[in-house]
């Protein structure tokens, strides 16, 4: 039974973020035009289509792979992704024996100029907590089995750090352009809960 | 409200990420208001970050109901433009309460924008 002094004064959060936003308003801090501009861009131009361009280049290009790994933010510049969250964006490699995950702990801190805003169940507070105490355990419940001999690394994301894991590139796809091999690459794989599949 | 994503096309997300970014509208504004209050020099993203965590201890140390990742972020909100006296919270609940007090059929989740509504008090 939940404690009804708890929250007996909190509004649904509909009407409070719509109370805040006319309060700002009125005191000309923001602009709606602003907040539709930024939730169009967030929606439709910021999201893992740019990461995945980032991992196709380096699946291809080994002078862009070795630029990536050592100054993640300057390599995912070049390619014309920086903003918000991008600050410190680290890139960790996967191998046949390293399998890299990334989780943050405290909050939801993730890099959005290459993933956009964070999935649900990034988000979630059991994948927060889970994941760095039974990372094989909940990675197989997401769907990834990985062999015992392989090297589990948690990374927490943080203010400053926000880590993107390089996916392995799958065999057989030797013959793929890197607009095709970008179409492979998902989200979650760029999270670490999955690996990329040939097709 | 247009929280669409392309399916097809250069600006596709590569697939299996096709789930919206917001739930709901407001979570979108909350979200958005912010970004432009960061843009405009009130916090730092940093600043932000820290109410968002005290924001998540805080349910966390009590959990009620569903965990609601937006519902934080709003309090965050609230709780950081307090502290910085930029609005207070009396004056959220009040206005939030009169806009929670409108007759039905003024319902405000299904819209782009809310401003132009005209409430009858009476």
């Amino acid at each position: 039974m939940a404690d009804p002094t708890k929250n007996k004064d909190r509004l649904p959060p509909e009407v409070r973020a719509e109370a805040l936003e006319s309060l700002l308003a009125e005191r000309g801090l923001i602009k709606s035009e602003v907040l539709d501009g930024f939730i169009n861009r967030m929606v439709n131009d910021v999201g893992p289509m740019n990461g995945a361009k980032v991992v196709a280049k380096a699946w291809v290009d080994g002078d862009y792979r070795a630029q990536l790994l050592a100054d993640g933010t300057g390599a995912i510049k070049e390619l014309g992704f920086a903003g918000p969250q991008g600050e410190h964006i680290v890139v960790v490699e996967n191998s046949d024996d390293v399998h890299n995950v990334v989780v943050c702990t405290l909050c939801s801190c993730y890099p959005w100029p290459v993933l956009g805003l964070p999935p649900e169940w990034y988000k979630d507070p059991a994948y927060r907590s889970r994941m760095v105490r039974e990372p094989r355990t909940l990675l197989s419940e997401m769907g990834l089995d990985l062999d015992d001999g392989v090297d589990v690394r948690v990374w927490d994301s943080s203010a400053e750090n926000r880590y993107l894991v390089l996916p392995q590139r799958p065999e057989g796809t030797e013959d793929l352009s890197e607009d095709d091999l970008a179409a492979l690459v998902t989200r979650d794989a760029m999270v670490g809960v999955a690996k990329v599949s040939a097709g | 409200m247009a929280l669409t994503l392309d399916i097809e096309g250069p600006a596709a997300p590569p697939r299996l990420n096709g789930e919206l970014v917001f739930d709901a509208p407001w979570e979108g504004r909350s979200f958005a208001m912010a970004m432009a209050l960061v843009e405009g020099g009130h916090f730092t993203w940093d600043d932000f970050r820290d109410h968002l965590i005290a924001a998540v201890q805080r349910w966390e140390s009590d959990p009620v109901g569903e965990y609601r990742y937006y519902e934080r972020w709003q309090e965050a909100l609230e709780s950081i433009v307090e502290e910085r006296a930029i609005v207070s919270e009396p004056e959220v609940d009040a206005l939030a309460a009169a806009y929670a007090a409108r007759p039905p059929g003024h319902d405000h989740g299904d819209h782009d924008h809310h401003h132009d509504h005209h409430h009858h008090d009476h």
